[in-house]
């Protein structure tokens, strides 16, 4: 199990030279300047990655999420903040590509291929949370158009993207009455609150996206009304895979660095790498990773094969992957001793970026419920 | 237009590199094989030529079986198809006789343009360019940073101390490239993926019109008779700053003849 083929090796390879050439040199400036780069992006998408798994008759790569699980643990070796918004960009438009008709899949997943048009995912509201399916955002039929009017919190891209998938009322209280659109940038009566000023992930936009009697054709429904919280949930499944991906690359990068550091630095008279304290360390750091990505890919070859119990397996692999890569570049901060804590290190900025993966993508409380829930049965 | 590529497998300059005790060679098991840095180039110079004029991109690689890895990187690039020169026989081949491998290839496969990188990381001779055209008979636009082609006629710019040459020829021709001439796309997952399904055809040295008495450690006109391991670096002289830190690095200057 597990062993990967020539073009696996390959694809990993690829999203890793980019990474190494086009994240990894930028990723602290980036983070202290808050600068998207939107420039990279479109060339990451010149190797295929703005649409990692669409299908190929819109210019997608149409690869498997296991693919993509080593491309994104790749790409956030040199950022994770960056691999995780492409993680983002392509979660919205797989639901495009699964969820829309002909119609709406050529109309804006060639640009997203390309990365020409980034994409959002507009599910959290001020007052919705963990708890989505109690969103209070409005889609009111009003002849071939919706109207909409409501706050969305926190989506990541506002402001730099041109397609939001919103997830809105059009129905009954509860999952039942949500529906999914698809508003494009620029349309009267969207703006964007103040990019928020956060821990990590700061080499992306993070703002409200305001909606004040935004008109959108009824042919921007993706499925049909009601369908909108199904086809949101069906987004994160996989959305948490490549979360999880990206918490590996990030710690994966922070403890390689401390390898090299234990192996340079000298204390009481030796190298620090020689001290079996903290080869010890190291060892159980690898070990959590190697567990993560094992759990990680598992979880990637259920949804491929759309076996029964993918949902329990994406949140576990999401859980543990997030938990781990988090205290990994903890601990790489720790082995680094002050200069651990220097921006100029690159790895106190990973464990900033890390940190929001175990709340994001559904917590990893609301993880332990959807795997309880999997286990008693219950509701 | 028939364009051909050559590049070849080097092993990795971020690994040590080692010659075999036995033969004198380079230990080519010893360290990971990576495509020749500036052949990245070379490729995507053909590439552009491609998109520009039409026709078709073949890779030629000599080197041993190991060496279709590197070629797949090349395929995954965008090249349509590939010809691998393999051979026990031609273990040891020294430049001259890489050069005349090469050549008999190119005259077999047939080609208008050959475009290869200006030299390789590991043997560095950079003679293979000139080397390749005298034997083929054609003309040599070498050191290349600019290729313009227009019908039959190529020319090329290449950057000197004093400005640029402009070197203007006829096809068929060989090229060679420097780095700054373009910057190689990466492979997309797509061109991975189709990678796999483009031909490549494995020539011996029979197929390929090569007399085996010239080539090989046998057929090489240089000889390898010893070689011996870089010494270690030595430390470094630091001079510290007490007030007189400039005298100090001017002194340390002085005394290496610098200043
Ligand atoms: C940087 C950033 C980017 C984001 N990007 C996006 C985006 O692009 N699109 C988008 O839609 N959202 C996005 N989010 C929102 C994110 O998904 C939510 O913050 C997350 O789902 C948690 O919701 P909340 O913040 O309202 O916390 P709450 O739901 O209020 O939770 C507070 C705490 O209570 C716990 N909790 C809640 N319910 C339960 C329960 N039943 N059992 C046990 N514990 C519980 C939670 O785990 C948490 O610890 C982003 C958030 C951040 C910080």
């Amino acid at each position: 199990m597990f062993t990967l083929t020539d073009d696996q090796r390959a694809i990993a390879e690829a999203a890793r030279e980019f990474a190494d050439e086009h994240l990894a040199p930028h990723a602290v400036t980036w983070d202290q300047t808050k600068h998207f780069p939107v420039d990279v992006l479109r060339k990451a998408a010149e190797l295929g990655m703005g649409g990692i798994y669409i299908r190929e008759d819109v210019g997608g790569s149409e690869l498997s999420r296991f693919e993509a699980a080593l491309i994104f643990e790749a790409l956030a070796t040199g950022c994770p903040s960056i691999a995780a918004y492409i993680s983002i960009h392509n979660m919205t438009a797989w639901m495009i590509d699964v969820f829309g008709d002909e119609a709406q899949r050529s109309r804006w997943l060639p640009r997203m291929c390309t990365m020409e048009d980034l994409g959002s995912y507009c599910l959290t509201e001020p007052e919705a949370g963990s708890d989505a399916a109690a969103l209070r955002t409005r889609a009111d039929r009003d002849g071939d158009d919706y109207v909409l009017n409501g706050v969305k919190q926190f989506i990541s891209g506002a402001g730099a993207s041109q397609i939001y998938i919103v997830m809105a009322r059009t129905g009954e209280p509860g999952p039942r009455g949500i529906s999914a659109f698809v508003v494009e940038g620029g349309t009267d009566g969207m703006s964007f609150g103040p990019n928020e000023v956060k821990m990590g992930w700061n080499a992306q936009p993070t703002r409200q996206v305001i909606l004040e009697n935004v008109c959108v054709p009824a042919a921007n429904l993706l499925g049909g009304e009601g369908d909108g919280f199904r086809i949101a949930m069906r987004g994160l499944n996989g959305g948490r895979l490549n979360i999880g991906a990206c918490s590996l690359g990030g710690a994966q990068f922070a403890l390689d660095r401390t390898v090299t550091y234990l192996g340079e630095r000298e204390a009481f008279g030796a190298k620090l790498l020689k001290s079996q304290a903290l080869q010890f360390k190291l060892a159980d750091m690898v070990t959590e990773l190697e567990a993560a990505r094992t759990l990680l890919w598992r979880a990637a070859m259920a949804l491929d094969a759309g076996a029964a119990d993918t949902v329990e397996l994406c949140a576990m692999a999401k859980r543990f992957a997030t938990d781990a890569g988090f205290e990994v570049a903890n601990s790489a901060l720790q082995l680094h001793g002050g200069y651990g804590y220097l921006a100029e290190y690159g790895i106190e900025k990973v464990v900033r970026d890390l940190r929001v993966h175990q709340i994001l993508e559904g917590t990893n409380e609301i993880m332990r419920l959807i795997i309880s829930r999997g286990l008693t049965g219950a509701a | 237009m028939n364009i051909v590529v050559c590049v070849k497998q080097v092993p990795d300059t971020a690994t040590e590199r080692k010659l075999r005790s036995d033969d004198k060679t380079l230990d080519r098991d010893a360290a990971d094989g990576v495509i020749n840095e500036l052949c990245e180039y070379a490729v995507e110079e053909a590439l552009l030529l491609k998109e520009a004029h039409g026709g078709e991109v073949t890779v030629l690689t000599m080197g041993p079986s190991k060496a279709t890895d590197t070629i797949r990187k090349a395929l995954a690039m965008g090249a349509d198809k590939a010809v691998h020169l393999v051979d026990d026989a031609l273990h040891g081949s020294d430049a001259l006789s890489t050069s005349y491998a090469m050549a008999q290839t190119l005259k077999t496969i047939g080609f208008d343009v050959v475009i290869l990188g200006s030299e390789s990381t590991d043997a560095r001779t950079g003679l293979l360019a000139a080397m390749l055209a005298e034997r083929l008979g054609v003309p040599q636009l070498t050191q290349a940073n600019k290729v313009d082609i227009d019908g039959t006629a190529i020319a090329i710019q290449r950057l000197t101390d004093y400005g640029h040459d402009k070197v203007e020829a006829s096809l068929p021709a060989v090229v060679s490239v420097v780095e700054k001439i373009n910057e190689p796309r990466y492979p997309s997952f797509k061109g991975i993926m189709a990678a796999k399904k483009k031909p490549v055809q494995t020539l011996g040295i029979a197929e390929a019109g090569i007399d085996a008495s010239q080539v090989g450690l046998a057929g090489a006109w240089s000889e390898v008779v010893d070689f011996a391991a870089a010494p270690p670096r030595a430390a470094g002289t630091i001079v510290t700053d007490q007030g007189d830190g400039g005298t100090g690095a001017a002194e340390f200057l002085a005394s290496k003849k610098f200043i």
